[in-house]
């Protein structure tokens, strides 16, 4: 089983407790009646599907109810931080590639 | 005192009827063994009150702490006044019991004391939620085969409350005591969770209390 950190709890929590809930990161376009149909469509269907490390969105159900980002390595499924919505992430492939950073914390074993 | 239609939801010359009116555990009460290794009691038709704010704004935490006489408790835990509780739900969301029949008193003091400026909500709750108090030498062993939250007092003290899984289903779980715990359960799950822990607590005996 996963253990996943809650920030707002503050604590390692259980998978069981969490619901991803997609891609993060996605800003609503300032003006929707502006936007052409494919930039509509990018927004409202089209998310990444990357090879590596994704900011994903998660719902800590069970507990405080509230949502959170992860970044999460699609490969290995390892949980390299999580954090609060309006964060940027310290975990990034760009991070990565110019140093091997320390795991920061909320990393998964 | 905010323009919000604040009333009694249940006047005092009414009944409740807590949610495990059904199962008669006032009927139960001194049939189970003298020795049991776990006691329960209902504490049936409290006032459960729903605070929603922002707990960094001195004004909100302060008028809840004026109007509660309990401070706004820190993440995952409980702070309590006699008979008064305060427990962290969430970032933003606390939940408040009081005694019965004092739910409505305290909702106008809350509106009262943090005005109509503050964006906060308070609701009540009473209805749709009950509390299950376990006691006894055993009730851990109870918790340990029912949730997968680790409920050691290393990882679990006195005055920590929780959300997690419990049973398949969700509840929060409040340790008040050395061997006293509590349950916030919702109403349309208490009679499963009852269902489950007279199961859970075959093993050790259970007693209701009243």
């Amino acid at each position: 089983m996963l253990h996943i950190f809650c920030p707002h709890c503050g604590e390692l929590r259980g998978e069981e407790e969490f619901a991803p809930a997609g891609q993060a990161h996605i800003p609503r376009p300032l003006d929707p009646a502006a936007c052409t149909d494919e930039e509509w469509g990018d927004y409202l269907f089209f998310r990444d599907n990357p090879r590596g490390l994704h900011h994903e969105l998660w719902l800590h159900a069970a507990g405080c109810r509230k949502y959170f980002n992860a970044t999460r390595h699609t490969i290995s499924y390892e949980i390299l931080e999580t954090y609060k919505i309006g964060e940027k992430p310290d975990v990034t492939a760009e991070a990565q590639a110019s140093e091997k950073k320390p795991l920061a914390q909320g990393a998964t074993a | 005192m905010s323009a919000v239609n604040v009333y009694e939801q249940r006047p005092s010359h009414l009944d409740g009827q807590s949610p495990l009116h059904h199962a008669g555990l006032a009927e139960l009460v001194g049939k189970g063994s003298a020795s049991a290794g776990i006691r329960l009691r209902e504490r049936k038709l409290l006032g459960h009150l729903v605070l929603r704010g922002d707990a960094r704004d001195p004004s909100f935490a302060g008028g809840v702490h004026k109007a509660c006489g309990v401070e706004l408790p820190v993440a995952l835990t409980l702070a309590a006044a006699g008979e008064t509780s305060l427990q962290w739900l969430a970032p933003d969301e606390w939940l408040l019991i009081v005694p019965q029949g004092e739910e409505f008193a305290a909702e106008q003091r809350l509106r009262d004391t943090l005005g109509s400026e503050l964006h906060y909500a308070v609701v009540n709750v009473s209805g749709g939620q009950t509390l299950l108090e376990l006691s006894g030498e055993n009730v851990r062993e109870l918790l340990m085969k029912s949730t997968s939250y680790d409920v050691h007092p290393s990882q679990f003290p006195v005055g920590k409350a929780v959300g997690t899984h419990f049973a398949k289903t969700q509840l929060v779980i409040r340790h008040t005591g050395e061997d006293t715990w509590q349950l916030v359960v919702r109403r349309s799950f208490a009679d499963y969770i009852w269902a489950w822990l007279q199961d859970a607590a075959a093993e050790y005996g259970l007693a209701v209390d009243a």
